[in-house]
């Protein structure tokens, strides 16, 4: 049984910030539940679809985002508790039907997990998400460590049913990947069977009928306010004339450093859960409670100037400040160290870190980026495109996932990348806007997220260029989770398996070349086909992502690798043009690793001299 | 209670993101209050991996510069990498062998001549420990054991409130069987060294 099943109320569990949620979830009788993986939100869903094999509760990966918030909403308005999961620049994907299901709101409890990314661990941005909340005019709450993950996502559902509106949870990073103790609670039946009761009038948002809702809306933000007071996770610890407000994992590092400094006696901290709505009367009371208020946020300083707003309507003079005091800055994450600096300059404490080791004579240290893996088919599909793309004044969009670590030596084959799917749709801007060769980069996944609507705007608006797609059968980046062109069989689903090809055509384009990337000689010629044509034309590169294959039982069964030394040359044109991260250089021999060596026999390809072979 | 904050540090595929959940699972079950922070992302494409375990009075999930208590690393280049997390007074108990990023295998960067590091690494701090731990590994017939040595040096140092026999159980109960005899040996042996290594 999964172990976030488990039906003792009472039981302490170690359980990942994430694990939390999806526990919580299940506590609330979650019977719906869709998401697009990405990171930090990926580990919410991997327990849905595991639980989804033992329960009736139904899960799905959906394309992207925006298709999951719909299908949710579906669920929803249908009388189904349901969740949907996604990262924060997700959202912005789902942004177009969340604004209006504001509006519409939903029959039974609906639950938004929102993971924010403050530093960047594996985004393409920092964005802010709680204006999201502030835009769509939904709740949205913000738990401050693992147990709490579990409370507030039950919590949201009553929430949610309460106000008949989505709630959005929004995490960090941080939180989505600590694990720390959870009590389990009881978990309450799943009401698997919906009813939709049609009522157009509220639910077919023509303008005449979005009018109203927008002030059914405003009315519900009202109560929301009204509920914010009593919300048990917006909290006054402490007591003092000195106010710090937090949110999030900054609650944390508020509490240490406020008893680190010894001066819990003279502060109160105002926790809050509930980020919004804001309920005014009791931030006021908060405010008038104190002399003097620190504001401990990362990224945006979104509480600091509600919160002046506040202060302001309510005649309350209070210094408030949070950005800029100590280092306390709009970007990256924030840490211990650095909120108990800020809170002991801020009121004065005199107070001085223990100084870390002095590291300056160290020397200095290789660094150690992330790599496609030893074998990885992407590496040979680029190499083999480098062969004719090499030498000509070229641009390559690339994407998002695993095959966006081409842009790193000696592979470098990444110029430009803002979004999913954007490889597609800036390659036809660039080769319109341009008289350069343009070869775009996209993964199978983020193909069926977003690149098809890019790919039928080539077709039709008759660009020029060659789109690569490299299919490995999986969503290898975020940990490797369906989609709709995998087979599914070895994981145990009979899904239907959509193939890419069949996409591709169906779109309209006629140059459609399929290869295998291990075999460099047949990849290389289609290429180059590819590149004569005069119109947009597409190579899907297939080959089983190594990792994937290995976690289904399917690892390839083929001989590692060896350089047989007395033919090398020792021109080093494996290690400098490929680099599989198999090879090392031995004194001054290329060797092959034979433990990371997968077989692939791409290098055997490469090396003029015929000098490698697999292992006898 | 006292605080102890523990980094533990490594390279995709070492194993540490275990290591630092079994220490956390056995400090749940032994009432210690505790908290894990781990970075996943791009692990398995050979990055860096860290992860922080933090037991006692405290609820911050991160270890910031100049406080960690004990830093657990796998590679002797990470390291280094984290050293400024550490302060006067910290333990350090290292991997000595090392795993050379492959920016070095292709030429891009050199890496550091281990003794000098070490050494280095000696002047400032109070405690070091060092293992060859992937021969202890190879030793007890299981390469993938390196972070049961490591695990074994950190309990073998005493400088965590949890004990050999506790942290024995959770592997006992939390690892794969088939590999359960060679881990437990090289714990044992991880633990081995660190006594011998003690003050
Ligand atoms: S996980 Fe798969 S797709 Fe990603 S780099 Fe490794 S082999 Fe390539
Ligand atoms: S055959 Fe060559 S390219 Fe393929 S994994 Fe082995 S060393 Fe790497």
């Amino acid at each position: 049984m999964h172990k976030l099943l488990t039906d003792s109320p009472g039981t302490k569990m170690l359980l990942l910030g994430n694990e939390a949620i999806a526990r919580g979830a299940m506590e609330a009788g979650v019977a719906f539940a869709t998401c697009y993986p990405g990171t930090p939100s990926s580990e919410i869903p991997e327990q849905f679809f595991n639980i989804s094999k033992e329960t009736d509760l139904y899960f799905e990966y959906s394309t992207n985002e925006k298709v999951a918030m719909e299908v949710a909403a579906g669920a929803a308005v249908s009388g189904l508790r349901t969740i949907v999961t996604m990262k924060h620049v997700g959202l912005n994907v789902a942004a177009d039907p969340l604004m209006t299901l504001a509006y519409t709101g939903v029959n039974a409890g609906m639950v938004i997990i929102n993971a924010d990314d403050p530093s960047l661990f594996s985004s393409q941005n920092e964005q802010d998400n709680r204006f999201y909340a502030r835009l769509s005019g939904l709740p949205m709450l913000e738990p401050t460590n693992v147990q709490e993950m579990k409370d507030v996502t039950v919590h949201a559902f009553e929430l949610s049913e309460a106000l008949k509106l989505p709630v959005i949870i929004r995490t960090t990073t941080r939180l989505a990947h600590i694990r720390g103790p959870v009590v389990l609670d009881e978990m309450k039946p799943r009401k698997r069977a919906g009813y939709f009761e049609k009522n157009p009038f509220h639910f077919v948002t023509v303008p005449a009928v979005s009018r109203k809702l927008h002030g059914l809306l405003l009315e519900r933000d009202e109560k929301a306010k009204e509920m914010a007071k009593d919300f048990p996770y917006n909290e006054v610890i402490g007591d003092g004339k000195w106010g710090v407000v937090a949110n999030g994992v900054s609650v944390n590092y508020v509490k240490d450093a406020v008893s680190d400094l010894g001066i819990a006696d003279r502060v109160r901290i105002l926790k809050l859960g509930m980020t919004w709505p804001l309920n005014k009367t009791y931030i006021a009371d908060f405010l008038r409670s104190v002399e003097k208020v620190l504001v401990v946020e990362e990224l945006e300083p979104v509480l600091e100037n509600d919160l002046k707003v506040i202060a302001q309507e309510n005649g309350i003079t209070v210094p408030i400040e949070g950005k800029g005091v100590g280092r306390l800055s709009r970007l990256y994450e924030y840490d211990p160290r650095m909120v108990r600096e800020a809170v002991a300059a801020y009121f004065g404490i005199d107070y001085t870190s223990t100084p870390p080791v002095d590291v300056s004579d160290l020397p200095e240290l290789p660094a150690r980026p992330p790599n496609l893996c030893p074998g990885c088919p992407h590496r040979a599909t680029y190499y083999a495109v480098k062969q004719v793309y090499g030498n000509v004044d070229s641009i390559r969009p690339t994407d998002i996932g695993c095959y966006t670590l081409g842009l790193l030596p000696p592979i470098s084959m990444a110029d430009f990348v803002i979004c999913m799917g954007s490889s597609v749709s800036s390659g036809c801007g660039f080769a319109t806007a341009t008289d350069q060769k343009v070869v775009s980069f996209i993964g199978d996944s983020t193909f069926f997220h977003s690149g098809i609507t890019g790919l039928i705007n080539a077709v039709h608006n008759n660009h020029k260029f060659t789109l690569v797609i490299l299919d490995n059968g999986t969503t290898a980046m975020t940990g490797h989770q369906p989609h709709p062109g995998m087979d599914a069989s070895p994981m145990g689903f009979d899904w239907p398996q959509i193939s890419v090809e069949d996409v591709v055509r169906g779109c309209g384009v006629k140059d459609v070349h399929v290869v295998k990337p291990f075999n460099l000689k047949k990849t290389i010629e289609a290429v180059r086909a590819a590149y004569e044509y005069d119109g947009i034309s597409v190579i899907i590169s297939k080959e089983i992502c190594p990792l994937f294959a290995k976690s289904i039982g399917k690892a390839r069964k083929g001989r590692p690798f060896t350089v047989d030394q007395e033919k090398c040359k020792n021109h080093r044109d494996c290690l400098n043009l490929l680099a599989c991260p198999a090879m090392f250089l031995d004194g001054e021999q290329v060797q092959i690793d034979k433990n990371l060596c997968i077989g692939c026999s791409v290098c055997a390809q490469v090396c003029p001299e015929n000098a490698i072979k697999p292992l006898k | 209670m006292d605080t102890t904050r523990i980094i533990c540090v490594g390279v995709g595929g070492q194993g540490n993101l275990l290591a630092s959940n079994l220490l956390g699972q056995t400090a749940l079950r032994l009432g210690i209050p505790v908290v894990v922070s781990e970075i996943h992302g791009m692990a398995q494409r050979g990055g860096v991996v860290e992860s922080a375990v933090l037991m006692g009075d405290v609820t911050s999930p991160i270890v910031s510069d100049g406080e960690c208590d004990i830093l657990l690393s796998f590679e002797p280049v990470e390291t280094a990498r984290l050293l400024a997390r550490c302060n006067k007074d910290s333990l350090v108990i290292t991997n000595v062998q090392p795993l050379p990023p492959f920016t070095v295998s292709v030429g891009q960067g050199t890496y550091p001549s281990v003794d000098e590091l070490l050494e280095k690494f000696r002047t400032k701090v109070r405690k070091m420990i060092t293992l060859r731990g992937n021969q202890i590994a190879e030793d007890v017939g299981n390469p993938l054991s390196l972070n049961m040595v490591m695990l074994g040096a950190l309990i073998g140092s005493g400088a965590t409130p949890i004990g050999e026999e506790a942290m024995k159980e959770t592997i006992s109960t939390m690892t794969k069987k088939a590999f359960l005899e060679s881990n437990l040996k090289a714990f044992e042996m991880g633990v081995g060294e660190a006594k011998k290594q003690a003050d």
